[in-house]
């Protein structure tokens, strides 16, 4: 064969293998693409939201209790992290993001029934985003057990993360983001202001005041027994917070690339604000102040990681510090309700504020303290910050009225929530578990 | 034989313990221990709230000397224990009936 035979051959096998190609060609035309940069942004993301629970805020909150319930501290939020990825499998996605009801989704997409690999939310996988948010419905009932820490059954706290996830997290995460009501009257609630820490945080408070306080707190021994696990915890939510926020952009845009910047922003100028006041306050400043003051911080900017910009963020963080800081001490010293590791404080009212705060700093109007405007048909920050305080408030009374009822079921079931006097003297570890988390 | 007992603070063990050395001072039995005195305990801060912490870390040593070694152990102690700031610690002294060194059987001052 000459070089020209050859030559000639090669185009030939070429046209024929496009001709080959172009049927598929238009047949991917067709179906939803998937855009790989956002799928690996949300991969990694996925990863870092599951990080935060394990083991960040296992040990965030393990390192804050007793030695001798250390233990059941972590293994709740290990069994927390399997339960609800099972319950989100199961019912939980389907009811959240799947329907088109105002209050509630349906149960189509029941064990993640048509959720293929082929299957497209956006221009991710759908596996990945439903994975993505189920690393959401295992954080949040995890924040709640720092409420009754140290004098809770096991069974309870299982049977409550069920019920709870069923009653209150998947109709409150449909409302603002599967298409519920709260979504389509504009509430701007990117990462979770409402869904995640307004939920835990009213939760934690309606259920430290039903459990009742520990013997400890009514003793005034409530010290932590290792602050080192408790700040290796919260460098570790920190960091997981920036697949929290940035990727509820949802892809690898400026719009993650700004989620990360302020989230980051709020979390420093939190932590140094708490850190400040105590100074001033009481003349040290403390660690355990400092990672509180971050994690305010955090939870605070959750709802307006997306809409804020870097100066807004400034404001939100030193905001977050000094009200979650005040609300803490009225939380526990003032009204002596016992919400342990105190999560009402610094997320349900992180929460709150922050939900609120991002109806006034998403405004474009505010020179260098702009964000990236208000919800589509909301033209003035009056009308946007009534929206907020109608989803602060809805999820607020709704969370709290559900999660009574449910505490008083798994309370009726369980033969009562808390373990015996001589149980809680004994610690959890051993009473619940048979283990001990210390052999020293 | 007596036995020197003394609390101190944390911190002046390896003090104590050299100054023992020096004066042929080689046994020593050292146990971390918790109390308070007349320092009292101190206060920890967590989110605003304060906490008394009662009783203090602190380092229980015991060693036997025969009588006539008594003085100069407990001026070693003092000298490497003493900070002159309250918390310092105490030294008690008892009396020991008999002394038996495992290994050998002996008995008495040998013992020690």
């Amino acid at each position: 064969m000459s070089y020209r035979e050859i030559d000639l051959m090669k185009k030939i096998l070429c046209l024929t293998l496009l001709c080959a190609l172009l049927p598929s060609t238009s047949f991917a035309t067709e179906t939803p693409l998937i855009n790989g940069a956002n799928t690996a942004w949300i991969l990694t993301a996925t990863a870092l939201v599951l990080f935060m629970t394990l083991p960040g805020l296992a040990l965030f909150y393990g390192g804050l209790v007793k030695s001798r319930n250390v233990l059941s501290i972590l293994m709740q939020c290990f069994a927390i992290a399997g339960i609800s990825s099972v319950f989100w499998l199961a019912i939980g996605y389907s009811l959240s993001f799947n329907g088109d009801g105002a209050i509630i989704g349906n149960f189509s997409k029941a064990l993640f029934n048509g959720v293929t690999e082929g299957s497209v939310s956006g221009d991710i996988p759908e596996p990945l985003f439903a994975l993505f948010q189920m690393t959401f419905a295992v954080i949040t009932p995890a924040l709640i057990i720092g409420a009754f820490a140290e004098r809770i059954k096991f069974s309870a706290v299982l049977l409550f993360t069920v019920l709870w996830l069923a009653f209150v997290y998947a109709p409150v995460t449909h409302w603002v983001w599967g298409g519920g009501w709260l979504q389509s009257m504009g509430l701007l609630d990117f990462a979770g202001g409402t869904v995640v820490h307004v939920t835990a945080g009213v939760a934690a408070l309606v259920t430290a005041i039903m459990i009742g306080p520990r013997k400890s707190f009514v003793r005034g021994n409530t010290a932590p027994h290792n602050m080192t696990m408790t700040i290796t915890g919260a460098g570790m939510l920190w960091v997981g917070w920036f697949g929290f926020n940035g990727g509820s952009a949802l892809a690898a845009n400026g719009d993650a690339a700004m989620a990360m910047l302020v989230t980051h922003i709020s979390a420093a100028t939190g932590a140094l604000t708490w850190m400040f006041y105590e100074w001033k306050k009481y003349g040290k400043p403390t660690a355990l102040g400092t990672v509180t003051g971050m994690v305010a911080g955090l939870g605070t900017i959750t709802p307006a990681s997306g809409s804020v910009g870097p100066a807004g963020a400034l404001i939100i963080g030193l905001l977050a510090g000094i009200v979650c800081f005040n609300a803490t001490l009225l939380i526990k010293q003032k009204y002596k309700i016992d919400d342990s590791l105190d999560v009402f404080p610094v997320h349900g009212v992180g929460g709150i504020l922050g939900t609120f705060l991002v109806g006034i700093f998403a405004s474009e109007n505010l020179g260098v303290f702009s964000g990236q405007g208000f919800a589509d048909g909301i033209s003035s920050m009056a009308e946007q910050v009534g929206v907020q305080i109608v989803g602060i408030g809805s999820t607020f009374i709704y969370t709290a009225i559900v999660t009574y009822l449910i505490f008083k079921v798994v309370g009726m079931i369980t033969n009562g929530v808390r373990v015996s006097e001589d149980e809680e003297a004994q610690g959890l570890d051993i009473v619940d578990h048979e283990e001990r988390g210390y052999d020293l | 034989m007596k036995l020197i007992t003394a609390v101190i603070k944390p911190f002046k063990l390896d003090d104590v313990r050299e100054s023992l050395s020096e004066i042929g001072v080689y046994g020593l039995t050292v146990t971390e221990v918790k109390g308070f005195g007349r320092q009292k305990g101190h206060t920890e801060l967590y989110r605003g709230a304060e906490y008394v912490v009662d009783f203090l870390p602190k380092v229980k040593i015991e060693t036997a000397v025969s009588d006539e070694r008594v003085d100069d152990a407990v001026e070693a102690i003092i000298k490497a224990a003493n900070t002159s700031k309250i918390g310092d610690g105490k030294i008690f002294i008892t009396n020991i009936e008999q002394t038996i060194r495992i290994r050998t059987g002996e008995t008495g001052p040998d013992a020690l």
